[in-house]
């Protein structure tokens, strides 16, 4: 009589409207100027990482704040594919994927040790000396950075197709190229965060981060738990790194391991979005683009904005604004939480 | 001089008191009896204001202080000896014993060297961490930390739990000494028989409500029997 | 003699770390917080002392005494209408909150003072130094290092011989029991991190005198402080102070062999205490 369940009608929802949003996303080039293939682009890459910190620190209780390092390290990885092995960009995207995923590793084994709070510092500390070291690679330019040669950029894969398909220029179909695969890779990790968080690793987690202690009680392996997550959310930013720079095809230590770009504009995401929800680092990012194009004639006001509304979303909505409209309205587009479903049971508190 | 009138106390959705009412005269002593989880402690932890209520609920001479802090409440002089003692792990016993005063300074009858005297134990090991020292020990200090402020209401939460009886009856023995110096005392006891002896008064407590009240030295053993277990014996 | 020349540099740069660090093992240690806005404070601070020098003419030390009580009431607001709202079982929300207090405070003090390099003028003490035989010491960084034992030894009195003191420590141990004791915990936070305010002022001092420094460098000041704090060990400030040693030595030993080595050298040092002693070198007993 009574079941399980995580279904709801806004999920019903969301289960049909979702691949309608999917396959709009993708004729979109069609019709959308370069602008705003690039503002798109933008956007759901910063989703992507937002996604990404979202399942650390909101479902795993990793509060990392070392993520650029993964970011750097991907994009590292990428261009070192291209200009050291010669391998198409493309094509040198998982190795992106595949160094930050072997960066995590030792990442894990020193952050792990740190207890809490200084777990957040800690990862910091890698993200640093990582900088530092990729810095003294003098073959991808040192402290200064390079550019992707300009035979590389223009013989990606793909875009020969997508310069007949939309009648093109060469530069906006690296854009269009970038933009669609950022989108498969959005499409990919919140369809497997949301995977994840409805399967039985979901509950294990929940119980990781609510209380390592119990969760060991019960029989979960928190320890294996962590690295696994760490490690995967790893290796989708070192993914999502390599792409950022493909379409931007400079790089340089102090870009591609800012910690404001690549950890605190994605902190601020998630928690004004909301955090430990799928729906709150969507409409994060939307907040996020919006404040950012209205403020961005202002310099250093608009991150320090950024950084007190944060504060005060911490504060007053400690759930962020996905949160306010939940509660109001018990909305759960995603909805990953179990609920009792059944009769009502009458004489109930 | 303390009064809580329908007093009601929740941890998350459950409820663990539901209208509580008790007094306690200057200079009395009560005993508050109970099996476990029938709410004696809670009914503490409300009084010291470590669960919230509404300002009303608890009335110190006539003032409502039932929204207080802890902080607050204790200054007032309505001190307490926390179930379980909970010591400083990082004071020693005369720290541990100097942090109980130095929030509200009075007039009075305790101060280190009498509380010394009344446990002469603890002048030994003044030195040592609180948490070095036995049960019993640790108890006494708890004692003394609490009278340190020359509270006008001392509240003892279990103060026998786990001890052997030649140390309940040493500590116990400490307790006449304590009204002399004027204070009133809520005893919290699980041991009926000792909490009869000294008490002027008891409650009876059981799941969550008072269902006895009586003078100590009229109360019959029927009457106490069922109104801890909820059966006539 | 250039090693031993390059070591006591290095020791008495540890000291600059300990004063950035004691400020953040002290809040952590009484109520479990991690400030990563420490760095930003410190560079706050340093402009505050920089503008008593250069609007008020004051000298950098009557300066930092001005700026003493306005730190301490910064630090005490901020706790009192910040940080204590956030403080919990849950250690998401402060760092949260501090992450973003960071942020706003680099990019407000980026905005007002400019990206430009800054200096606290001290005159003729700047190249003063002291001719010790076998090595000869900067006098700057000499009393750099001596305000750090002074703090230290100031602090642990503090700490350990005042009712004040006890009352951190009573609150550290059991907040909910020390409020049985008429301790306000959230007072008694608030007036922790105000202190901690005032070491975060000496430190500025120094760091302001000693180079130059501007708005983007907070973080890394945070860091430097915290690999002090966990090298070592939780809970005690001379532990902290030797681990400022070890950052300090193995950064003006990588600095001589490769200037650019020096921040990495420091870095590593860290690294590899945490690899041979994950809870540092002088944990406390009890955790
Ligand atoms: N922190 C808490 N969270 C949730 N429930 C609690 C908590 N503390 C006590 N309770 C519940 O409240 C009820 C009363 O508990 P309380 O500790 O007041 O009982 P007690 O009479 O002091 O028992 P004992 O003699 O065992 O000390 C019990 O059912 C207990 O399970
Ligand atoms: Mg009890």
């Amino acid at each position: 009589m009574y079941r399980m369940t995580t279904h709801t009608r806004a999920g019903a929802v969301t289960a049909i409207s979702a691949p309608i949003f999917i396959v709009a996303a993708l004729a979109l080039p069609a019709v959308a100027s370069r602008g705003v293939v690039q503002d798109l682009f933008f956007i759901l890459t910063m989703l992507t990482l937002a996604q990404i910190w979202n399942l650390l620190a909101g479902y795993g209780g990793l509060v990392s704040v070392g993520q650029q390092a993964f970011v750097g390290i991907g994009a590292y990885a990428m261009f070192a594919g291209v200009i050291l092995l010669g391998w198409n960009p493309v094509l040198a995207i998982p190795l992106g994927g595949l160094a930050a995923l072997v960066l995590a590793v030792p990442t894990a084994f020193f952050a792990f040790r740190l207890q809490g709070a200084y777990f957040a510092i800690g990862t910091w500390v890698i993200a640093e000396v990582t900088r530092l070291l990729v810095a003294q690679w003098k073959a991808l330019g040192g402290g200064t950075g390079t550019s992707l040669p300009r035979e590389a950029t223009s013989s990606i894969l793909g875009t020969d197709a997508i310069r007949t398909l939309f009648g093109l220029r060469e530069a906006a179909a690296r854009d269009v190229l970038a933009y669609w695969l950022a989108l498969a890779l959005v499409v990919a990790v919140t369809g497997g965060i949301y995977w994840l968080l409805r399967s039985r690793l979901g509950l294990a987690l929940a119980a990781v981060r609510d209380n390592v202690d119990a969760a060991q009680s019960v029989g979960v392996d928190t320890g294996r738990l962590r690295w696994a997550v760490f490690l995967i959310a790893a290796a989708a930013t070192g993914l999502t790194g390599a792409l950022v720079f493909l379409q931007t095809a400079r790089i340089s230590p102090g870009a591609a391991f800012a910690v404001t770009d690549w950890t605190a504009n994605v902190i601020f995401i998630v928690v004004i979005g909301g955090i430990g929800t799928i729906e709150g680092p969507i409409l994060g990012v939307l907040v996020f683009f919006a404040l950012r194009s209205a403020l961005a004639d202002y310099g250093s006001w608009y991150l320090m904005t950024l950084g007190l509304i944060a504060v005060v979303v911490m504060l007053f909505a400690p759930k962020g604004l996905w949160g306010l409209i939940a509660s109001r309205n018990g909305l759960h587009l995603f909805p990953a939480r179990r609920r009792l479903t059944g009769p009502k049971i009458e004489g109930g508190i | 001089m303390l009064e809580t009138h329908g007093l009601t106390a929740n941890y998350g959705q459950f409820r663990a008191l539901f209208g509580v009412d008790i007094t306690v005269a200057a200079g009395e002593c009560v005993a508050i009896i109970g099996a476990n989880g029938a709410g004696k402690s809670t009914l503490m932890r409300s009084i010291t204001g470590v669960l919230g209520n509404e300002p009303g609920m608890v009335l110190h001479r006539g003032e409502p202080i039932g929204a207080l802090s802890s902080a607050e409440i204790m200054k007032r002089g309505i001190a307490m000896v926390p179930e379980g003692r909970r010591l400083f792990p990082s004071l020693t016993v005369e720290e541990n014993l100097l942090v109980g005063g130095q929030a509200r300074k009075v007039p009075g009858p305790w101060s280190l060297d009498t509380v010394y005297d009344l446990f002469p134990i603890l002048r030994e090991r003044r030195k040592s961490p609180g948490t070095a020292l036995s049960g019993g020990q640790q108890q006494m200090v708890a004692i003394g930390r609490a009278l340190m402020s020359n509270p006008e209401l001392l509240l003892c939460d279990e103060i026998s739990l786990g001890l052997a009886p030649v140390i309940i009856r040493d500590i116990y023995a400490a307790l006449p000494r304590i009204r002399e110096g004027g204070a009133a005392i809520v005893l919290v006891e699980q041991d009926i028989g000792k909490a009869l002896a000294v008490a002027d008064r008891v409650y009876c407590m059981m799941e969550g409500r008072v269902t006895l009240v009586a003078k100590a030295a009229e109360v019959a053993r029927e009457q106490i029997h069922s109104a801890y277990f909820g059966v006539a014996a | 003699m250039i090693w031993l020349d390059i070591l006591v540099q290095g020791i008495l740069l540890g000291g600059l770390y300990a004063l950035f660090a004691a400020g953040l093992s002290l809040v952590f240690g009484i109520m479990r917080l991690v400030n990563l806005a420490h760095g930003d404070l410190i560079i706050l601070a340093a402009y505050l002392v920089l503008m008593g020098v250069t609007l008020l003419g004051l000298s950098p030390w009557i300066a930092a005494l001005v700026a003493v009580p306005v730190m301490f009431a910064l630090g005490w607001l901020l706790q009192a209408a910040v940080l204590n709202r956030v403080l919990g079982k849950d250690i998401l929300p402060p760092l949260l909150v501090t992450f973003g207090l960071s942020v706003a405070l680099q990019n407000g003090l980026l905005e007002v003072f400019s990206a430009d390099s800054r200096r606290i003028p001290v005159g003729a003490l700047e190249g003063a130094s002291l001719d010790l035989g076998l090595v000869t010491v900067g006098i700057m960084p000499l009393m750099t290092f001596a305000s750090a034992i002074v703090m230290i030894i100031g602090l642990n009195g503090l700490f350990y011989h005042t009712a004040l003191g006890r009352a951190f420590r009573a609150t550290s141990d059991d907040a909910v029991t020390a409020g049985l004791m008429g301790i306000e915990p959230k007072r008694i936070f608030a007036i922790a991190t105000g202190i901690a305010m005032v070491v975060v002022t000496l430190a500025a001092l120094y760091l302001g005198m000693r180079a130059n420094f501007d708005p983007s460098i907070g973080p890394a000041r945070l860091i430097y402080a915290f690999e002090a704090v966990i090298i070592g060990g939780l809970g005690s400030l001379w532990g902290t102070l030797a681990g400022g040693i070890i950052i300090g030595v193995a950064q003006t030993f990588g600095a001589a062999l490769n200037p650019e080595w020096q921040i990495l050298a420091g870095h590593i040092a860290f690294l590899a205490v945490m690899l041979l002693k994950p809870r540092g070198l002088f944990p406390r007993a009890v955790d």
